[in-house]
């Protein structure tokens, strides 16, 4: 598991989040939501040790973390399949298996061969956030970190490519957290929601979805949603009531 | 089949360098009927004139002693200029300090270096090889120090995850994204060898091509000198479109598909 305690960050003089503590169990699926400027990627680039927290502790029990970020964060200079290789490579894997192992991944994230000799910049957005996943993939890891990677995607695609990590996570068992500022996206795919409030980010409600995924139609979610945004405390972190129209 | 393509595509795309190129030699053409053959030799007498040079004993050599004293500055150059300019680059310190020392050995013009190799080295080889290496140096330092300051740090947040050694960083991350910055200061590097080569031969030697231009002078053979000066370009434009084009080219394929494909 995966455990936060008591963990602040400051950038320069300002404070990011203050005194954020949470665990994140094997298997669970967790959404950390929030309005932007909340400290979510920060809380992640922690998760992914990318980042030390300035103050508190962050234990990381799993043995393999990966990440998918905002951008793709792909290396222009590489072809797609190597881009997908490159964590095996980084484990000292030789090219025969990690072309082995690409191979079967990009069956599964329905990335043709050809596509795979291309470079990022050959690939449309979509393709190349595919190609990012299937790096995450590809390391066969038990934390997935997964930082509004279909942000930028259109509406179709993001929920076809939201289909399909949740597949993998399943299939594999994966832990994860993910970051969204979409509590559509949140609902639809977390056994746990953390809300989190800005300026400096604090954990101010924590939600259990018990209803298995199978269920979760597009009504329960917008029900599920609806019925979050009335509470006063997730309206106060979205600045709901703050807002033009109210 | 691809490479054969690309190959044709890229002798295909000389026919524009050289329609402009004789372009160019009607204009000299041109001012020859103007001002005669003393003060402008016609392109062919320039050309015959260096070819009568190239006949003696002497000819050939002087283009080869030249080309080894260019190429050796250059390839040292570049060795050391880029070595230590990537390792300048991975620390911020060292970087800021570079910057004053390289602008300040920018602001020393090639002749004055000149003077203190033939007071260091004497008349001979080492004194052109020298000059290169000291005026191309900062320019080769600095686009390395630049390009490996300029990774965008993302990718290196990147590579954190997924634990990417120190050797696959280098190699995968930095060196690709670094050449982008490196081979245009390569180019001009190039550039400035031959010229630097032959300004010092000119002054402190007896052989190589500037000796050939500095005996022309003597002689007042302005065909000769013209001839020589052919040389000089003839031998620039090989090595940059003969060697380092397409080895750019190679490298940064992932740069020309773009190109193709007329994306961005």
């Amino acid at each position: 598991m995966i455990s936060v305690q008591g963990v602040s960050h400051k950038y320069m003089f300002d404070e990011v989040i203050s005194d954020i503590s949470f665990d994140v169990q094997k298997g669970e699926v967790v959404s950390l939501v929030g309005p932007s400027g909340c400290g979510k990627t920060t809380l992640l680039s922690m998760c992914a040790g990318i980042l030390n927290p300035s103050k508190g502790k962050l234990i990381n029990g799993f043995e393999k973390t990966s990440m998918v970020f905002q951008e793709d964060r792909l290396l222009p200079w590489r072809k797609a399949w190597q881009n997908i290789a490159l964590g095996l490579k980084a484990m000292g894997i030789g090219q025969k298996k990690q072309k082995n192992i690409v191979e079967k991944i990009a069956k599964r994230l329905r990335l043709s061969t050809e596509d795979l000799e291309k470079y990022p910049d050959a690939l449309s957005g979509g393709m190349r956030q595919r190609v990012a996943i299937g790096r995450a993939l590809a390391t066969k890891p038990d934390l997935l970190l997964l930082d509004e990677p279909f942000s930028a995607l259109d509406v179709g695609l993001r929920r076809e490519l939201q289909d399909l990590v949740m597949e993998q996570i399943s299939e594999r068992n994966l832990t994860a957290i993910f970051i969204t500022h979409d509590l559509l996206e949140a609902v639809r795919v977390s056994s746990r929601i953390l809300v989190l409030k800005p300026e400096p980010g604090e954990i101010v409600r924590e939600i259990k979805l018990n209803t298995p995924f199978i269920n979760r139609h597009d009504s329960f979610v917008y029900e599920q949603v609806g019925a979050f945004l009335e509470e006063p405390i997730v309206r106060e972190a979205f600045r709901l009531d703050q807002g033009h129209y109210s | 089949m691809s490479h054969v393509k690309s190959i044709l595509n890229y002798i295909w795309s000389g026919w524009g360098a050289i329609s402009s190129l004789l372009l160019l030699m009607a204009f000299w053409e041109f001012g020859n009927s103007l001002y005669g053959s003393f003060i402008l030799p016609t392109p062919l007498e320039s050309f015959s004139a260096l070819w009568v040079e190239l006949e003696n004993e002497n000819g050939w050599s002087f283009v080869w002693i030249t080309t080894q004293r260019a190429i050796l500055g250059f390839l040292l150059s570049i060795a050391i200029g880029s070595t230590l300019g990537v390792m300048a680059g991975l620390s911020m310190t060292t970087a800021r300090a570079a910057r004053p020392i390289v602008t300040f050995l920018l602001g020393v013009p090639p002749i004055s270096w000149i003077v203190l190799a033939l007071l260091w080295f004497g008349m001979g080889g080492m004194a052109p090889v020298f000059t290169v290496l000291v005026t191309t140096l900062p320019l080769t330092f600095a686009s390395a120090v630049q390009g490996t300051r300029t990774l965008d740090h993302r990718f290196l947040d990147m590579s954190k995850v997924y634990k990417v050694p120190l050797s696959m960083k280098i190699w995968d991350f930095y060196l690709p994204h670094i050449l982008s910055y490196l081979f245009p200061a390569w180019i001009n590097a190039l550039g400035m060898a031959w010229k630097i080569t032959i300004m010092a031969e000119l002054l402190a030697s007896n052989d190589g091509i500037g000796a050939g231009m500095a005996l022309a002078r003597v002689n007042l053979e302005t065909a000769t000198a013209m001839g020589w000066i052919l040389a000089t370009v003839l031998l620039l434009l090989a090595f940059e479109y003969l060697c380092l084009e397409p080895l750019k080219r190679h490298l940064e394929s992932w740069r020309q598909e773009n190109v193709i494909m007329g994306i961005k």
